[in-house]
């Protein structure tokens, strides 16, 4: 175990999008690939002013489109690069069809998502309907709650994803318009010691394009003609054991972070305040902070209510989930997205998933609010405690509640 | 010199605006463009248009992408549709497709067109779809705050390109040439009343017309395409240029250094909606759907 680094570290003030820019210039990046759309673009811009000021020695590729972005990313991951880039809404749909293979691939990378809402309604603001839209396609996904976990996640998801036993690509999500653009103190590691701490870039050699290994990447796999099923469903296999595997290898990372740099996140899910709770509000991303504050109030207000905390979402740490939800009665999940077809939030239905798979059935409702920048205040959390204590009580769950519905 | 150099007095362009009959095009939504964009001589242009070629508001249809430049259906008071960044022309061509009887227009920027939705352009163009494009140049990302685009300078500065921009523009002009559309044509948005006449001849072509528009994007562009620069580069086209002939059209379009304005081309051919007819006819050896 390493002692935390003697370097003093750098202390700026800067909002996520310069925070996420900065873990990428500390990773080392070899490679960017740009195209711009809010609330992401200043993200790149500050990439592209880091290159050209020399802080960052990396190609930046100005390409016509996020399509072009991802497909870019795999030639430079193909060619043993390390590579980055950042989008959210519509050019992270627009992204698609390369987005559905880079995991297939194995090209480990790291890829920024700035959360917007989708369309339509029309809509430039932020809220996790464009994350939560991909969340099984097979990319590992982290979300941030701090402008300060945004630059330690970026770097820290190169460790993650370029793990063998991992080898896959990992999304970086923070908050459009409430991390993009929020300042806030942050300190910058040392960059040798996150030199040291990343090790060189690891590229997936069974994957890249070895000189000395001559050979075509993705060929027909599977199916009725070639080789048959069996290989397909090897890949397959193999793909949900990195997954599984990064469970595992996330919690490793936190946890050497926080001795190298003396700053401890949780890895998959934060408890807070949940030592002796009787019930439990759920959150993801930037909302947890107004959440924990609702949360105190409601303590020093004799309520025994504690907050759990979702950084890793897929993929989806179902046992500390359950760990952590054991002790209490209820629980209220709030979701910046819906589920379509269900009716409620998408980490409500993954909650109850991992519940219900450990045979453990507790009330539990959704909340579902922040669509489209919408604001997500202490007082909108006193609701969701408020209604998670009465359903702690009679154990009857009612219809999803829409918390800016009349805002 | 552009037609905004002279003082324009208050007592005399309220008459000619309600003469030419354009704010009957226009919705109640104000522009939300920086006061002096290109594009408000654009919005002038294109409801004069209309209003002069006789087309009723329900009988036009704007589809535009996404940018400043794409916001243009909010502030036209006729059908519109505000589609996907680069996918104005493909909407286009389906509004045009089913119903024969609108006149669509396309409206969207150099991004839009020629980095996101550089795909479609030539598909439009080959196919000759009877739309009108107009294609509002500032050589910007104005939308999302001034970054470089395919029709950008080399050497331009932007937010993406801090240092210089490394690549040269494309030309959109001898593109659209080459991919075969039937119309083409170059305006300046510092000349209205040019600007209007080239609108209503795309309009009133029959087949696929492009229309080059360039256009200052006065808040995020202060050194390369602003109305001083453009007013010293612009020219008209040759008198005497034959826009029949293709050559010739190419080789004022390779002049990027003086953008020629005027009509490069133009060429009567069967459109999209023609030659699926006259399929229809050849396939089933009849005359059928005309009663339609
Ligand atoms: C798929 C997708 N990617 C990125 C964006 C962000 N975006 C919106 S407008 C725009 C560029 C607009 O430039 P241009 O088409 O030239 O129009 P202008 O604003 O200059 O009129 C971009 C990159 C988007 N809306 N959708
Ligand atoms: S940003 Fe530029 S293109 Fe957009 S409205 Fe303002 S001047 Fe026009
Ligand atoms: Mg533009």
């Amino acid at each position: 175990m390493s002692a935390v680094t003697e370097a003093k570290p750098k202390i700026v003030v800067c909002d996520g999008n310069e925070a996420a820019a900065w873990g990428v210039t500390l990773a080392s990046v070899d490679m960017v690939a740009v195209y711009p759309i809010t609330p992401q673009s200043s993200l790149v811009e500050y990439l592209a002013k880091f290159v050209a000021e020399g802080k960052l020695d990396a190609e930046i590729v100005d390409v016509e489109g996020e399509h072009s972005v991802l497909s870019v990313l795999q030639g430079g991951a193909l060619a043993g690069a390390r590579v980055y880039t950042a989008t959210c809404g519509p050019g992270l749909a627009f992204m698609f069809e390369p987005y559905i293979r880079t995991p297939g691939l194995r090209l480990p990378m790291v890829m920024g998502i700035v959360t917007r809402d989708t369309l339509t309604p029309q809509s430039v603001w932020g809220g996790h309907q464009d994350a939560m839209s991909v969340r099984e396609v097979g990319w590992i996904q982290m979300y941030c709650e701090t402008v300060q976990e945004v630059l330690d996640t970026t770097i820290m998801a190169y460790r993650i994803a370029e793990h063998r036993d991992v080898m896959l690509p990992v999304n970086v999500c923070h908050d459009g318009n409430y991390l993009s653009y929020g300042a806030a103190r942050v300190e910058l590691p040392d960059g040798a010691a996150t030199r040291e701490f990343l090790g060189p870039p690891s590229v997936n050699w069974h994957a890249a394009l070895d000189p000395e290994r001559p050979m075509a990447v993705d060929p027909l796999t599977g199916g009725a003609g070639g080789p048959g099923p069996r290989m397909f469903v090897k890949y397959r296999k193999g793909h949900c054991r990195g997954m599984q595997n990064a469970l595992r290898v996330i919690e490793e990372v936190h946890e050497d972070w926080a001795a190298r740099f003396g700053r401890r996140h949780a890895g998959l899910v934060e408890r807070y305040r949940m030592d002796d709770a009787e019930y439990a509000i759920m959150t993801l991303g930037s909302m947890t902070g107004a959440a924990k504050d609702a949360v105190d109030e409601a303590r020093s207000q004799g309520r025994k209510v504690g907050l759990v905390k979702v950084k890793t979402y897929r993929p989806f740490p179902v046992r500390a989930v359950v760990e952590a939800l054991a002790g209490v009665q209820a629980v209220g999940v709030v979701d910046r997205s819906v589920s379509f077809g269900w009716n409620g939030g998408p980490l409500y239905q993954d909650a109850l998933a991992a519940l219900s798979g450990a045979l453990r059935r507790i009330p539990a409702m959704s909340f579902i609010g922040g669509l489209a920048g919408a604001d997500l205040t202490v007082d909108h959390f006193h609701r969701v405690i408020e209604r998670t204590a009465r359903l702690a009580q009679d154990g009857q769950p009612g219809e999803t509640v829409w918390l800016n519905e009349n805002d | 010199m552009n037609d905004f150099a002279r003082p324009i007095f208050l007592e005399d362009k309220l008459p000619e605006i309600r003469d030419s009959g354009r704010l009957d095009y226009r919705s109640k939504t104000l522009p939300t463009w920086c006061p002096g964009c290109g594009y408000f001589a654009i919005v002038d242009g294109v409801t004069t248009a209309l209003k002069r070629e006789g087309i009723a508001n329900h009988e036009a249809v704007i589809v535009s992408g996404i940018g400043c430049s794409s916001r243009f259906p909010f502030f036209v008071n006729t059908y519109g549709f505000h589609t996907l960044h680069g996918r104005a022309l493909p909407v286009a061509t389906g509004v045009k497709t089913a119903n024969e009887a609108l006149t669509v227009v396309a409206v969207g920027g150099d991004g839009d067109g020629f980095a996101i939705g550089g795909g479609h352009l030539p598909h439009a163009c080959k196919r000759n779809v009877n739309i009108t494009y107009l294609l509002l140049d500032n050589g910007i990302y104005g939308l999302t705050k001034g970054q470089t685009s395919p029709t950008s300078a080399q050497g331009f500065r932007t937010p993406t390109s801090p240092y210089e921009n490394p690549d040269r523009p494309l030309n959109p002009l001898l593109m659209v040439l080459a991919y075969g559309a039937s119309w083409v044509g170059q305006a300046y948005a510092g000349r209205p009343a040019q600007l209007l006449d080239l609108i209503r001849q795309a309009i009133a072509h029959r087949g696929f017309s492009y229309l080059h528009i360039l256009s200052p994007c006065v808040t995020f562009d202060k050194t390369n395409r602003t109305y001083g620069n453009l007013d010293l580069q612009v020219r008209d086209l040759p008198a005497g240029h034959d826009p029949s002939d293709l050559q010739v059209a190419m080789a004022e379009a390779m002049n990027q250094e003086a953008p020629a304005l005027g009509v490069y081309f133009r060429q009567e051919r069967p459109t999209l909606g023609q030659a699926l007819d006259s399929l229809v006819d050849k396939a089933s050896g009849s005359r059928k759907h005309l009663a339609r």
